[in-house]
């Protein structure tokens, strides 16, 4: 099998066996990146590359083998969502505004994968601050899925899943605000998971919006995310609200039985509106899991429809006062000639952030102004509590939700980006879970037209070892994680 | 809630972003449309409702009040935009 075709896994068994060095699939990975993602027809899911830092951690990780000290993770490839701050590497987080930053420290999650000795081959693209649904609002141009190079990969963690479905690197981190895991994972083919809210350190992630950010792992099968979250995941003192509780191998509890395990679908998931083949797909994925042993309920989460409104006052509020730092004075673009300090705050965010950074900013700055902040932000985490106690009254009775993840499988590019509302529509199954701070998955489904669509498994606070378990379970009778873009295997 | 463009105007100031006359008209329907999403919260009551900050009710965790971070002050600076002497330099402020 090609190396490229192997999965994080198989590389980390590889690399043990003596099969390849670090060297040699980290040279392999970086022609790919080269051939499949640079230039005019290329995918473009990758804002930079090192080449020369990768290949000396891969031959520091052959090192660290040879000395007897590896763990599952040295030597092995993947790629980190420019979101992350990286000590030394240019961290853009898909602005114009970050066009020129170097950070001067590595973000936890960095730090964590580091300290493993996993080899990082550079930092994918994504929407500008991580706001966006499609990738296309990257300063950095947008990027193609692989499956159909004419439709979006899906956000804002784009670059991440196009980089993995082409196989250009075999896992790559993301975050998740609003769906930015789950759905480019959904619409490119992959496993991605969004951890419970406060699993995985935020410090270092550069911020949009605080109370709903996690990281979380993208990759092709649930096994390797399980080997990348137990890497991701960790108390960090850092971050204040990262919440104390043990990490526990999640590779470890993947074959366990399923059977007698309850899924709950929501009715609200699964409306008179959704697409016949959609909801076909998501029921055939579902009867997967009645074969496993499982059993399926109808359940009810009535605040479902009240998540995209509620979403897009905390999400916009949030990011309105994290980026407030961007101003042009200590790091960060800054416009020409300011003529004085009031001049030198505005042109130089009216002129670094893009179109979509500055609607949300205008949004949330609208919310939390006088007079308007308990109609809208107060408001709007009063409709948080009503969406948590939904779910919190359903896990009492299942222990998973399914639905799908998107409506539909990928748009053409250009499609949706000319009317915000329609393209915030996207996230409407994605929105609710972080909402509550539940961990939600995306697993591949099947195919509508010839593109992926992703099945969503929820599961209760703390429970993603359950859920990389019942997804694990899940592709080992059936073969959809297996699918590969056309001229990519 | 509508906007209309002296909104849009006192908006873009309390954020410090400076935006195009030209594209006043645009923010005006775009937030406009957005906020009136957003106004469906309005359908449903939630006077007894305690508002949710974080998912876990998790309360502020506090720390020693010790240094925990080494000066890298050039390694900061490295990022300035301008600087001189190790200080942000910025237009004048006091006439």
């Amino acid at each position: 099998m090609a190396l490229h075709n192997l999965t994080l896994t198989q590389i980390s068994k590889g690399l043990e066996a003596g099969d390849f060095t670090s060297a040699e699939i980290t040279q392999h990975f970086l022609d790919r990146i080269q051939q499949l993602d640079q230039g005019d027809d290329g995918l473009n899911s990758f804002i930079t590359v090192t080449p020369e830092q990768a290949l000396a951690d891969a031959k520091a990780a052959d090192d660290r083998r040879a000395a007897g000290n590896a763990t599952p993770w040295t030597g092995v490839p993947f790629a980190h969502k420019d979101i992350f701050c990286t000590d030394g590497t240019l961290t853009t987080c898909g602005s114009k505004m970050l066009g020129n930053f170097v950070p001067p420290y590595d973000a936890t999650v960095v730090a964590n994968m580091k300290r493993e000795g996993a080899v990082c081959l550079g930092k994918t693209n994504m929407d500008e601050f991580a706001m966006g649904s499609s990738n296309e609002s990257s300063y950095f141009g947008a990027v193609k899925n692989p499956w159909n190079k004419e439709t979006i990969p899906g956000g804002s963690s784009g670059g991440s899943a196009a980089a993995v479905a082409a196989r250009l690197v075999p896992a790559a981190t993301g975050t998740d605000t609003g769906g930015s895991i789950r759905q480019p994972s959904a619409l490119c083919g992959l496993t991605g998971l969004k951890p419970t809210y406060g699993r995985c350190s935020r410090w270092g992630m550069i911020a949009y919006a605080s109370s709903l950010d996690q990281a979380g792992p993208m990759a092709r099968t649930a096994e390797d995310a399980a080997m990348m979250l137990n890497v991701m995941a960790s108390f960090d003192t850092k971050d204040s609200t990262s919440i104390k509780q043990d990490v526990p191998d999640y590779t470890a509890t993947l074959n366990d039985d399923i059977a007698g395990k309850v899924i709950g679908l929501p009715k609200e998931f699964f409306p008179e509106s959704l697409d016949g083949e959609m909801k076909q797909t998501m029921m055939n994925a579902i009867a997967e899991f009645e074969k496993l042993g499982c059993t399926v309920k109808e359940i009810s989460l009535p605040s479902t429809d009240l998540a995209i409104p509620a979403y897009y006052v905390v999400a916009p509020a949030e990011c309105s006062a994290n980026l407030s730092r961007m101003d042009g004075v200590r790091f960060g673009y800054r416009c020409e000639d300011p003529k004085d300090v009031e001049d030198l705050y505005k042109r130089s965010r009216g002129e670094g952030f893009g179109d979509e950074v500055k609607r949300r900013i205008m949004v949330g700055t609208y919310a939390l102004s006088t007079g308007f902040y308990d109609a809208y932000y107060v408001k709007a985490q009063k409709i948080r509590r009503l969406i948590k106690n939904d779910f919190v009254k359903a896990f009492e009775e299942v222990d998973f939700i399914m639905g799908p993840v998107t409506p539909s499988p990928a748009f053409k590019m250009g499609e949706k980006s000319g009317d915000p509302v329609e393209m915030y529509m996207e996230d409407k199954f994605t929105l609710s879970c972080n909402l509550a701070g539940l961990p939600g998955m995306s697993i591949p489904a099947g195919q509508i037209n010839g593109l992926p669509v992703g099945l969503q498994i929820m599961g209760n606070y703390w429970n993603e070892a359950a859920m990389l378990n019942a997804a694990h379970k899940f592709q080992q009778v059936t073969d959809f994680h297996n699918a590969a873009p056309q001229g990519i295997e | 809630m509508a906007l209309d463009r002296s909104d849009v105007t006192n908006i873009a100031d309390l954020a410090r972003l400076a935006i195009a006359e030209d594209n006043i008209g645009q923010y005006q329907e775009e937030l406009s449309s957005i906020l009136a999403l957003v106004e469906q919260m309005n359908a449903v009551n939630t006077d007894d409702v305690q508002p949710l900050a974080h998912p876990a009710d998790a309360v502020q965790r506090l720390r020693a009040d010790v240094v925990s971070e080494e000066n890298q002050r050039e390694k900061y600076m490295a990022n300035a935009p301008a600087q001189e002497n190790g200080l942000f330099l910025v237009p004048k402020v006091v006439e």
